[in-house]
């Protein structure tokens, strides 16, 4: 390896140090060590092992939301509404767990496919007002993600509210039949893993190997020629909006099913905003997501237990991820860093 | 003023687009700047004018060496250049976009360049209303807009990149009186970079002639046409006589049929097309042959009237329906409306197969695209991306993805921008196209193109369909007339 | 008119006008071809740091100083991440808005839910007591006022100077610009730093006026709507101006309708702006309008269409170098 190419290997160190030292300055100017800050923050996520399947438990929708994005941003699609597909799928499983009775494996199975088909419909929405409305899948996935918290609020507040009168904080727990299995009574459920790792494969497959992952890849790049050359985009578009949809609304239902018992007011906690940071930072190094995703879910389960001891709002790890996407998008790229061409001046006296 | 170029040398990569010219320009004379695609001649005027730096020689003015920075840079130096494409802002007015960067003052003094605008175009018989936006006015007015701000802004030596391509046989007239009248009367230097000899013979005092990058030489003019193409081309290039052919049963057909846009109706357009057969449409850029070739693709939906292919009504077919059966159609910007930037020619064969597996095989795949590469004579790997090749390639990539067989293929500008082999090797093409039965509908700004390889020729003009002509009986000047909105 | 109804009206302008100023912004920014999408994050960061210096300072015009600068600041980011490095305008500026929603609440965490500064009452004597217009427009406060001046400055910035000529031809077609002398590059870095400066004066205008204090998220979600909005208005400062106040009277309109029916869930009133904005975008955006002009009698398709379709910058989004 020479001088050039090593340089490539270990340049991203530069902005993830940068980031670091950034939250580190943030700390002091708040009177926190920044060491004893990552101590407490790695002992909240992997303290012991309780903390440790919170991790994983709080991974699981996360890394579901993300694959689902890679498939929309193949297609070139700005999936913000991911937030609430998430928020949808969440709503539909509740839905199933509180009004129908049943075994757990017919009830679990209900759920889950209940939470895609909300949440996939409630994607594909966004995708016909891009297509047909001419609405920009940013706004018109922003407002939809407001009108699912609203709903969500509504139902909380409303029809689903518990019998001892409403708390606007959330539904009655489920029966226990409507519960995944959770791995040692923690939030962690072990199918929710196997779920996850379908999906990755699925995904991987899909975009890689079929027909119609190279027709996203050519919708993404160029629709008007992908058009022209026989890709149907209106049709591919609501597919890979529903198709990503479809997966963060199973990451709802985890969320409904495994980490929380019942349907509660901010049901997502941003992780679908979180999703859209983890591809950002993968970009298209698929095989980068489920480990970025892992250590996201670790800074920001980390930064909640930081709060509990040290009072320091755990905004913290929203900052931490945030400022490294950032630094990782400006600077993450050596070759546009170079001091550049030689300018015009210079070029001119020589002559 | 006295120009002069002194070895100007200018590379794109490994592509030697000028190498060591040396050229002379005087005042009070009209100078022809002559070559085929791709000689090097709008490279070289975009250094002289500003746009880009030589990469090596030198540009004197007077007797004093200088430099450029920018085209306003040249400008205030007295050099000006209108560009095929004008250089000017569509959605802004007339009049915003003479005063734009016109003067340092911080408010826009409508009334008073309004005046003064309105005496120069009426200075050169020029007519353009300041209030009208850019967007709305023909190409020869955009033409007549550039010059004038040129002027105002002190131009003493004026190039005019194919000013005739796309304007109408009045505007020509304007324009070449106007030209005469800045060299003889006004003392100034007027370059006409052109490919076309008969303007050049009827304007010009003198001409260059360049091939591939180097200056051929110099001639006065008038001078027989044989001694032009002979610097053109080095020798006089044979012209194919296209083959006749017989034509076959109607392909496609139009009835009554209009197309309606905010800014051009296209109206009651009736025409056939038989299998086999090359069917021409001409006119100025934003007559509506654009819109044609789009309603019959099903990229457009037609206000009224009924398209017919092979009989059968599908006029509220989809662009993809229409595809599946048969109809093809290149758009004129290959890797705007065509190819895919970053996608390998492999992954565009795989897109247009007319039927897909659910998985790729990549490896079928790849043995079919480098058979294409070697019948199409692509200079490019399977895995090269669309990007990576070169227009001419483009183009035969684009050809090598039509399905056969095909009944009708619709061309926008099948030819622009290549140059003579690629051209007629691309004709070849088509020729083999047609011989299998496909009819043939295109557009083109190229009148020869247009006469020399159709069957038969429509013009439109300002959405108005006129007379189909024969193109074997047909003429330039005839074709003129029609394209200024004459019967 | 009923004095009721005057108050309303009087309402609606204050609660409209940091939307106004964040919307000039925003249209100055996108008139020079730049997208700043990271509105929302920005008037967070600056609601934040204007309210707390503000209060640590006792002056509102520090307050609104270190507010603008925070916004220019975002806006010198998503500038000089897209021109000089080369990345997507808006990924950077999505990631901005990420951020500033968490930075702005961790850095503002000591500061939330307590009094500060406040923006006098300042009404104009004379002009204030005209009929109807006085109290309307003229017994307000400095906000309002530079809201109001704001909008007829920036129209007349755009359409009658040369600078602002310059400006748009630097959005419409940057290579035409740069053949008559403007350096492209340097334009769209000074009004995309003014119109974020504008931003975040917008921000600061609802923590130390129309929004009291700080709070987490307390603008959230105003910044994708002055985003709508700019859409809307056809990237023109006037009809932005209109848009941002049809915004605020349909959310007085809410109000009142609340208070006469409280039965109706206040979700119901929640979601009004969302459904406002999907609305306001299907309506410059989509098919139908275009087929409904189209049935016009022809004289009146070119009015409506103007007063429907909007067309943005034509380079708007795109980065330029010469040669």
């Amino acid at each position: 390896m020479n001088f050039k190419q090593s340089i490539r290997w270990f340049w991203p160190i530069i902005p993830i140090l940068g980031a670091l030292i950034f939250t580190a300055v943030l700390l002091i100017l708040f009177g926190a060590s920044p060491l004893e800050a990552a101590q407490s923050m790695w002992r909240g996520a992997f303290g012991d092992q309780s903390k440790t399947l919170s991790v994983l438990a709080f991974w699981i929708p996360l890394l579901l939301s993300s694959v689902g994005l890679l498939v929309t941003f193949t297609a070139g699609l700005w999936n913000i509404g991911v937030e609430g597909q998430i928020v949808m799928g969440a709503i539909a499983a509740s839905w199933v767990a509180l009004k129908f009775p049943g075994p757990q494996f017919l009830l679990i199975p209900l759920e889950i496919m209940a939470a895609m088909l909300a949440a996939a419909l409630w994607a594909g929405l966004t995708a016909i007002l891009k297509t047909r409305g001419g609405v920009h899948e940013i706004f018109g996935g922003l407002a939809l993600n407001n009108l699912a918290i609203i709903l969500t609020n509504y139902l909380i507040s409303g029809p689903w509210q518990p019998p001892e009168g409403g708390t606007f904080r959330g539904t009655q727990p489920f029966q226990a039949a409507a519960l995944l299995p959770r791995f040692a009574e923690s939030r962690f459920s072990p199918i929710s893993f196997v779920f996850a790792v379908i999906a990755f494969g699925l995904i991987i497959l899909a975009l890689r190997g079929t027909v119609w992952g190279l027709k996203l890849r050519a919708l993404g790049k160029n629709p008007r020629s992908a058009f022209l050359l026989g890709v149907s985009s209106e049709r591919e578009a609501i597919l890979a909006m529903m198709f990503c949809g479809a997966l963060a609304g199973l990451g709802g239902a985890v969320r409904v099913l495994s980490w929380f018992d019942s349907l509660r007011q901010s049901i997502s906690g941003g992780i679908g905003f979180l999703a859209l940071l983890v591809v950002m930072l993968a970009s298209f190094r698929m095989f980068w997501v489920p480990l970025i995703a892992l250590f996201f879910s670790a800074v920001l389960n980390g930064s909640i237990s930081l709060q509990l001891r040290t009072q320091l709002h755990s905004s913290l790890g929203g900052v931490l991820t945030g400022v490294l996407v950032l630094f990782m998008l400006l600077f993450g790229n050596p070759g546009v860093l170079r001091i550049g061409k030689r300018s015009k001046e210079e070029v001119r006296d020589e002559r | 003023m006295q120009v002069e170029l002194q070895d100007i040398h200018k590379f794109f990569g490994p592509v030697k687009a000028n190498a060591g010219i040396s050229l002379q320009f005087e005042g009070s004379k009209v100078y022809g700047l002559l070559g085929e695609n791709g000689a090097g001649k709008s490279t070289l005027m975009k250094i002289l004018s500003g746009y880009q730096p030589a990469d090596r020689g030198q540009i004197i003015l007077d007797s004093k060496p200088t430099y450029f920075v920018s085209p306003a840079n040249a400008l205030t130096q007295g050099i000006g250049m209108v560009y095929q494409d004008p250089l000017d802002i569509p959605p802004l007015r007339v009049i915003d976009n003479y005063l734009l960067a016109k003067d340092k003052k911080l408010i826009l003094n409508y009334q008073a360049a309004k005046k003064e605008m309105k005496d120069l175009l009426s200075k050169y018989n020029f007519d353009v209303d300041p209030d009208y936006l850019i967007e709305s006015l023909s190409l020869g007015q955009r033409q007549q807009l550039e010059l004038v701000r040129l002027l105002s802004g002190g131009a003493e030596l004026l190039i005019l990149d194919e000013p005739t391509t796309g304007i109408s046989a009045e505007q020509k007239e304007v324009l070449f009186d106007s030209i005469r009248r800045l060299a003889y009367d006004e003392g100034k230097t007027v370059i006409l970079v052109s490919h076309k000899l008969d303007e050049v013979q009827e304007l010009c005092d003198y001409a260059y002639v360049l091939r591939q990058g180097k200056l051929v030489g110099g001639i006065k003019v008038p001078c027989p046409n044989e001694r032009l193409v002979e610097m053109m081309f080095g020798q006089i290039p044979v012209r194919e006589v296209r083959p006749d052919h017989e034509l076959g049963k109607t392909v496609l057909e139009l009835k009554n049929l209009s197309i309606e846009t905010p800014r051009l109706t296209v109206q009651n357009i009736n025409l056939e097309v038989k299998s086999g057969e090359v069917f021409g449409l001409a006119g100025l850029e934003g007559s509506g042959q654009k819109l044609l070739l789009q309603a019959c693709a099903g990229l457009l939906r037609p206000s009224q009237g009924n398209l017919l292919l092979q009989d059968e009504e599908i006029t509220n077919w989809s662009y993809h329906h229409r595809q599946q059966a048969g109809v093809a159609y290149l758009a004129a910007g290959r890797l705007e409306e065509g190819l895919v930037a970053g996608l390998s020619i492999t992954e565009h064969i795989v897109l247009a197969q007319p039927k897909h597996d659910f998985l790729v095989d990549w490896r079928a795949a790849r043995d079919i695209t480098t058979e294409r590469i070697k019948t199409y004579q692509i200079v490019g790997r399977p895995d090269s991306t669309a990007d990576q090749l070169s227009g001419g390639n483009q183009q035969r990539l684009l050809f090598s993805l039509l399905n056969s067989p095909l009944k009708l293929l619709l061309l926008e500008h099948p030819t622009r921008g290549l140059d003579i082999r690629s051209t007629d090797w691309i004709w070849g093409l088509l020729n083999e196209r047609r011989k299998d039965g496909t009819a043939i509908l295109f557009m083109s700004a190229d009148l020869d193109e247009v006469i020399e390889r159709s069957d038969r020729i429509a013009v439109l003009s300002g959405g108005v369909m006129s007379r189909i002509v024969n193109a074997k009986e047909t003429t330039v000047d005839e074709l003129g007339h029609l394209i200024g909105g004459q019967a | 008119m009923s004095d009721e109804l005057i108050r309303q009206l009087a309402s609606i302008l204050l609660q409209s006008s940091p939307l106004i100023i964040a919307v000039s912004g925003e249209t100055i920014t996108e008139r020079v071809g730049v997208i700043n999408l990271s509105v929302d994050g920005t008037m967070m960061m600056a609601a934040m740091t204007g309210f707390v210096v503000g209060l640590k300072t006792d002056s509102l015009l520090y307050g609104f100083l270190a507010a603008a600068i925070v916004g220019a600041i975002m806006a010198l980011l998503v500038a000089f991440g897209s021109f000089r490095l080369k990345q997507n305008q808006v990924a950077i500026g999505f990631v901005l808005t990420l951020l500033g929603d968490d930075l702005s609440a961790f850095l503002g965490q000591n500061y939330t839910r307590i009094p500060g500064p406040v923006v006098k009452h300042l009404p104009i004597p004379v002009l204030k007591d005209i009929p109807i217009i006085g109290p309307i427009f003229f017994n307000q406060d400095l906000v309002v006022y530079f809201a109001i001046v704001l909008i007829f400055l920036t129209w007349w910035y755009l359409n009658r100077t040369q600078p602002g000529l310059h400006l748009r031809s630097v959005g419409e077609r940057p290579e035409a610009s740069f053949a008559r002398g403007i350096n492209v590059n340097r334009l769209r870095y000074i009004y995309t730093i003014v119109g974020g400066g504008l931003i975040g004066i917008a921000g600061a205008a609802y923590s130390l006026d129309v929004k009291l204090g700080w709070s987490d998220g307390h603008t959230r979600g105003l910044g994708w709507i002055a985003l709508a909005i700019v859409i809307f208005g056809g990237w023109s400062p006037v009809r932005g101006a209109l848009g941002a106040i049809l915004f605020g009277a349909t959310k007085a309109l809410a109000t009142v309708l609340q208070r006469t029916f409280p039965e109706v869930s206040v979700v119901a009133f929640n979601s009004i702006p969302w459904l406002l904005m999907i609305f306001v975008l299907l309506t410059v955006g989509s098919e139908f309008t275009e087929r409904l002009i189209l049935l016009m009698p022809k004289p009146m398709r070119g009015p409506m269409s103007r007063a429907l379709r909007v067309s943005p910058p034509m380079a708007l989004g795109t980065t330029f170098e010469n040669e």
